[in-house]
């Protein structure tokens, strides 16, 4: 049986936390059987790198993914491969890359569970021209509180699209099969241009994103005035196999373990203005002005946070918020209003991520729209921040866009019935297939994504 | 639900009509607080703040009147007020408070038992009917009102001083018994606060407002300290005052 315990848990951000029951179940019978004698909330958990509350429920029951660990194998002529829904990329890549295999879609990190990247429907670097994860999911196996069911996009495609960027309330993901991507090497050709203003790391993608698989820019938030939004953008595609030739096999482009880790909580304000600034100046003196057909291992490409383990603890014990929202492209004035007004308000953030996004997919309330993106990190403590945070919603929302739910942890209920003008078609197949509402989270209660504001 | 910046969405709040709490209150609404329940004393005053409250957008305000002069009713008052609510509180804020008359006071047991009854007993009770619901929530932030009085008695207002002493002491015992539960409480300690509560006397040194006050609170939610000074410096001042010998304590102005 399912082993239960009552523990306190926060998201990546390491703000509110919540004290529940976390079991971990290990087949789709006690799932089942959790689900109905469930009394306070039942929400679905993977390794907890939203930032905020989607994987918590205080009070309630946290279902652990964890055991869920069925994997493979990987179909080598078409690459389709069934996982459990706690099966991390991590694990993932480390199998598939030696194999010839990549993930279709990936975060910045690899430690997120194919549970995790399919409730929030994830998107990577490469979305302009693939798309967000569940694009690449054919079909999965899906606990609800009424039930077992196969869903995909031709079998009752409202669950199915629910369910994508559905934060777990649609009920567990048992499995998935997704299609992975044929690689040719563990490297990635990669092109770098250091742009002194946005309106150039803008112009820049523009003109030549559809070029490349991958392409992310990181710009400074804390500069000002002509150099406002200066950037470093970084392009690429995976490496031809000749290009791995004399060098380290495939398995050593695999990072096993982190090389740092940070074991507490850093003191609150370690990370401030000075800090901040001194740190963006540096990374971006750092990179090449330009720099043609470099070669970098996948992991330095893909996921350089992972080589430092809890590195969100350098913000201390107050925690901090990610703030990422898309707009769509002829709105692309309010990615500069929006660096205008923090860096104004005095409002430290590290590197800020800018990317186009591409189509979106069917999910009503999965984050990607076409348009421009932009995450910030912004260290819980100055007193500023949360109006500030409320006042770029009113902008993005007024602009046509959202805020990521998978790094929410402040916006109001207001924000989001305009930002997700979808939302009633996700509530009505949630009465559908938990009328009793048994699967709730902190971001739902607190954002009243359910729709009864009484949860 | 509370948010990263440890903004309530819906809050109880005893001693609703006190100035703190009405200045509390009025602050938390224009963030995130949506849904309020007031205990009180005083139904008329309740019902005023009960509409000032949902002219500024609360969902949902409801009241509550219940006697903290009677400490049979902290029960009743527990019970009616999370039912008034009808779902988890975010935040619970004990703001019940009498400063008296202490002139009057010395010779009175009558009066003397009705401000520790006050000021330390149904408040205390209040907050152990509320610790098993909120752990049971699995989160929550308890908010108590003590005072610097409460640091080292006076001759001016010894009573109140020596009730919120029990209480301070009762909420960070409480506090402590809380740590691993998701529950936080925290123990605001102001300065002489220009209320009603106090018009009628001169202002002490380090003399506030409840608007000061209010805001104190409001930002220390987002930490984690577990008591809060306001203003801030008396944390400093009474680190020393309360060492002073005993003939310079009396002989302190206010
Ligand atoms: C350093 C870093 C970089 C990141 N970069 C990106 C990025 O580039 N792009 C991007 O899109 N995101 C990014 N993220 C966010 C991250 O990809 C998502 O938050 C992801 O959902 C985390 O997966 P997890 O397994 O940790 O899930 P958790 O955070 O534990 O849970 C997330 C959601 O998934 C649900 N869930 C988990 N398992 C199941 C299941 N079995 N069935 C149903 N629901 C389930 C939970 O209920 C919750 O709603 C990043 C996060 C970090 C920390």
């Amino acid at each position: 049986m399912a082993e239960e315990q009552r523990a306190t848990v926060a998201g990546w951000g390491n703000t509110a936390r919540a004290n529940q029951h976390i079991v971990t179940p290990t087949s789709a019978q006690e799932i089942e059987e959790l689900l109905h004698h469930a009394k306070h909330g039942v929400i679905p958990r993977g390794l907890g790198r939203s930032y905020g509350d989607p994987a918590q429920v205080a009070g309630g029951t946290v279902l652990s993914n964890a055991a869920l660990q069925e994997f493979g194998p990987i179909d080598r002529t078409t690459g389709l491969v069934t996982l459990g829904s706690g099966v991390s990329i991590d694990n993932l890549l480390s199998v598939a890359i030696p194999h010839g295999f990549f993930v279709p879609v990936t975060p910045g990190t690899r430690q997120v569970t194919i549970g995790g990247a399919i409730a929030s429907d994830i998107h990577g670097k490469n979305h302009h021209v693939d798309g967000s994860f569940m694009n690449h999911v054919q079909s999965l196996d899906l606990v609800t509180p009424t039930g077992l069911v196969h869903v995909s996009p031709t079998k009752d495609p409202d669950l199915f699209w629910a369910t994508a960027g559905g934060m777990g309330l649609t009920g567990v993901i048992l499995r998935a099969t997704i299609k992975l991507l044929k690689i040719d090497s563990a490297y990635v050709t990669v092109d770098t241009t250091r742009h002194q203003n946005l309106d150039e790391v803008m112009a820049a993608m523009i003109e030549g994103d559809h070029r490349y698989r991958y392409s992310v820019a990181w710009v400074d938030c804390m500069t000002s005035g002509a150099r406002l939004g200066r950037g470093v953008l970084t392009r690429g595609d995976h490496a031809p196999a000749d290009v791995a030739q004399g060098r380290a096999s495939a398995e050593d482009a695999i990072p096993t373990k982190p090389r740092l880790s940070i074991p507490f909580d850093a003191p609150s304000g370690l990370l401030n203005r000075l800090s901040i600034t001194a740190f963006n100046e540096a990374w971006f003196r750092r990179a090449p002005k330009n720099k043609v057909g470099g070669i970098e291992r996948i992991s330095t490409f893909f996921h350089p946070l992972d080589g430092v383990a809890n590195w969100n603890r350098l913000y201390g014990q107050r925690g901090f918020v990610q703030y990422q929202f898309v707009v769509p492209d002829d709105q692309a004035d309010t990615i500069r209003l929006a660096i205008e007004r923090l860096s104004s308000s005095k409002v430290p953030s590290f590197l800020a991520v800018l990317k186009r996004f591409g189509p979106a997919n069917l999910s009503p309330m999965s984050f990607p729209t076409p348009g421009w993106t932009l995450a910030l990190d912004l260290p819980v403590g100055p007193p500023a921040l949360p109006a500030v945070l409320d006042e770029l919603d009113q902008l993005v929302g007024q602009a046509g866009g959202r805020v990521y739910f998978a790094k929410d942890s402040r916006m109001s209920p207001a924000s989001v019935a305009q930002m997700y003008p979808r939302i009633e078609a996700f509530r009505s197949v949630l009465n559908r297939v938990d009328p009793d509402g048994v699967m709730v989270s902190d971001l739902a209660r607190r954002l009243n994504l359910r729709g009864t504001s009484n949860a | 639900m509370r948010d990263a910046f440890g903004q309530p969405q819906s809050a109880i709040v005893f001693g609703g009509t006190s100035d703190i709490a009405q200045a509390t209150v009025r602050q938390l609404v224009a963030k995130r607080l949506d849904r309020v329940v007031l205990v009180g004393r005083n139904a008329t005053a309740l019902g005023e703040l009960q509409q000032a409250l949902t002219n500024s957008g609360c969902s949902t305000v409801e009241i509550v009147v219940s006697d903290a002069a009677d400490p049979h009713s902290a029960p009743r008052a527990v019970d009616d007020a999370f039912a008034a609510l009808g779902q988890p509180a975010d935040l619970v804020l004990m703001a019940v408070g009498l400063l008296g008359d202490q002139r009057a006071n010395d010779d009175s047991a009558e009066r003397t038992a009705e401000m520790f009854t006050v000021n330390t007993t149904w408040p205390a009770a209040v907050l152990a009917g509320v610790r098993g619901r909120m752990v049971a929530q699995g989160y929550g932030q308890l908010v108590v009102l003590s005072s610097v009085a409460a640091i080292r008695t006076r001759r001016a207002n010894y009573a109140y001083g020596a009730g919120k002493m029990g209480l301070d002491g009762y909420a960070r015992g409480l506090a402590a018994s809380l740590a691993g539960t998701g529950v936080t409480v925290q123990i605001v300690r102001p300065g002489f606060v220009t209320t009603k509560m106090t018009a009628h006397l001169d202002k002490g040194p380090f003399a506030t407002t409840a608007d000061a006050v209010a805001t104190v609170i409001v930002k220390g939610l987002a930490t984690k300290s577990t008591v809060l000074y306001a203003p801030g410096m008396v944390k400093f001042v009474f680190a020393i005052l309360r060492h002073l010998p005993e003939a310079l304590w009396r002989r302190l102005p206010g």
